[in-house]
């Protein structure tokens, strides 16, 4: 079965240079898979295609990605998820993908991998807490997906929704938090090439404890937009509810990009202490969009960032 | 003999000064653990550790008095080293949190300082901890007199309180454990408040 095929609207907004990008990336993507033979996403070793969009930074041990995680569904200390998450069924998955699209449906998770192109991305993360990592994800664009479900001319954002299943997540049984958590991003940030549906890190499936089998991935947003264990993608026509700014709209707003100008009201979001630096390391100063100006800060022109936070 | 007379018992004989090498080895051990296996956020785990071995002995403190009304227990012998050892415990969590965390990053600590309520909750309780700690040896208490000193002590109720709410307010939603601690801080606190009125 060939790449879906379809007339973008809202989507069509992507900026001319990345797509050509895009598309010499795909062309680097195929002979790779092809040298490294058919990508199985099942097997241990995902053999995903490298990826330009990649940052040539030292990515974050294994562990240390795999065991600081913040992931409520698991319990709110950083190492719960890693103790917890075990307990999650990841198989079979399906996702729910409805709303503004032409093609609504209930996928299995395998259906969806049939169509699309595994990469590797080497992303700079950082968490609304003030601390960083680098994390080498494997996935594929999520604007592919959205392609193949055919958004509908009124469609403006997407919206995300994590699975509810308290007897493996035992966090869910916290009455205190708003379960299911939810997301949601503007149909053009969803649709730009960083933004990534990881199945992966480190060449291999993701780990429970950071959000297999299928999570979002946005590296210019604080970690939390990057929503885990996805089972439902709508399209709306409205700003779809989010879960923490749901919980302290002051606090976290819908858009949440990175900004060292724009504090958290409880502290400063001017530097970061980057994760697996020692004992002795200095915290760093953070960049605006999370060093991806270059490629995202069209999306926001003649927005005031100070008030859309 | 019931329970409380033989601790009693006990505490008669047994010296106070012990306490400040039990009391410190905590600390040491938290912080060799910290450079044998860093793990992915040592200072982190190192500022919190500390943090909450000093609201831990602050409450301690404050659970002297209770103890001996309500169970018989005489351990004010012990009070002064657990006062003492809990402001140990808030210097050295300020300590890592301005060496550490932020290498005298003085811009960023001034704003911290100034604007950010759960530091400048932090740092009130430190700032009243210290004419306790300061007035914590016979000394001063003799000079001041113990109806004054006694005074001067009721601060330790303010600086549990601020020392909880402190931790209540660097998360990010309102989480069991800094709640049980501010909970228990206000009953120990709220304790006192009939005689104090008196």
């Amino acid at each position: 079965m060939g790449r879906f095929k379809t007339a973008l609207k809202y989507s069509d907004i992507t900026p001319k240079a990345d797509f050509l990008n895009r598309r010499q990336l795909m062309t680097g993507a195929a002979g790779m898979t092809l040298a490294g033979g058919l990508v199985t996403p099942a097997a241990a070793a995902l053999n995903a295609a490298k990826s330009e969009w990649s940052t040539t930074e030292e990515p974050t041990s294994y562990e240390d990605v795999t065991s600081y995680n913040n992931f409520y569904e698991f319990g709110t200390g950083k190492g719960d998820p890693a103790q917890y998450a075990h307990a999650l069924t990841t198989d079979p998955w399906s996702v729910e993908i409805g709303g503004l699209v032409n093609n609504p449906g209930n996928y299995a998770l395998e259906d969806i991998l049939k169509d699309m192109t595994l990469e590797e991305r080497i992303y700079r993360f950082r968490c609304v807490e003030a601390w960083s990592m680098v994390v080498p994800w494997v996935g594929f664009q999520l604007s592919d997906l959205i392609a193949k479900a055919d958004p509908q001319g009124n469609a403006k954002y997407v919206a995300f929704e994590t699975l509810m299943r308290p007897e493996e997540m035992h966090g869910q049984k916290n009455g205190s938090f708003p379960w299911p958590y939810v997301e949601g991003l503007r149909l053009d940030e969803a649709m730009h090439p960083l933004t990534l549906m990881a199945t992966g890190l480190y060449d291999e499936p993701l780990p429970n404890q950071n959000g297999a089998p299928l999570r979002l991935v946005v590296p210019w947003k604080y970690g939390f937009k990057s929503i885990k264990s996805i089972v439902k993608i709508t399209l709306t026509e409205k700003e779809p509810p989010a879960t923490w700014n749901l919980i302290n709209a002051r606090e976290y707003g819908f858009y949440s990009n990175v900004n060292p100008n724009v504090s958290h009201p409880r502290w400063s979001q001017a530097s970061h202490r980057v994760i697996g630096s020692g004992l002795f390391a200095s915290k760093e100063p953070t960049e605006m969009f999370n060093g991806y100006g270059d490629a995202v800060a069209s999306l926001y022109d003649g927005m005031d960032l100070s008030k859309f936070y | 003999m019931s329970v409380s007379q033989s601790v009693n018992a006990a505490a008669r004989k047994l010296p106070a000064w012990p306490l400040y090498p039990i009391l410190l080895f905590p600390g040491f051990w938290l912080f060799w653990t910290v450079l044998q296996n860093p793990g992915p956020n040592p200072v982190e785990a190192l500022e919190h550790g500390l943090g909450e071995y000093a609201l831990k002995l602050l409450v301690l403190g404050l659970l002297v008095t209770p103890l001996r009304d309500l169970g018989g227990l005489n351990l004010i012998k012990y009070r002064r080293a657990i006062g003492l050892m809990a402001f140990f415990y808030v210097c050295a969590h300020l300590l890592v949190y301005l060496v550490l965390d932020n290498q005298f990053w003085w811009d960023a600590l001034i704003k911290d300082i100034t604007k950010r309520p759960y530091i400048i909750v932090g740092v009130l309780a430190f700032l009243i901890l210290i004419p306790l700690a300061v007035t914590s040896n016979n000394l001063s208490i003799r000079k001041l007199g113990p109806k004054r000193w006694r005074q001067i002590h009721y601060g330790a109720y303010l600086a549990v309180i601020l020392g909880a709410a402190h931790f209540v307010m660097l998360k990010k939603t309102w989480q069991t454990e800094p709640l049980v601690y501010l909970a228990i801080a206000v009953i120990l606190v709220a304790y006192r408040i009939p005689k104090l009125i008196r």
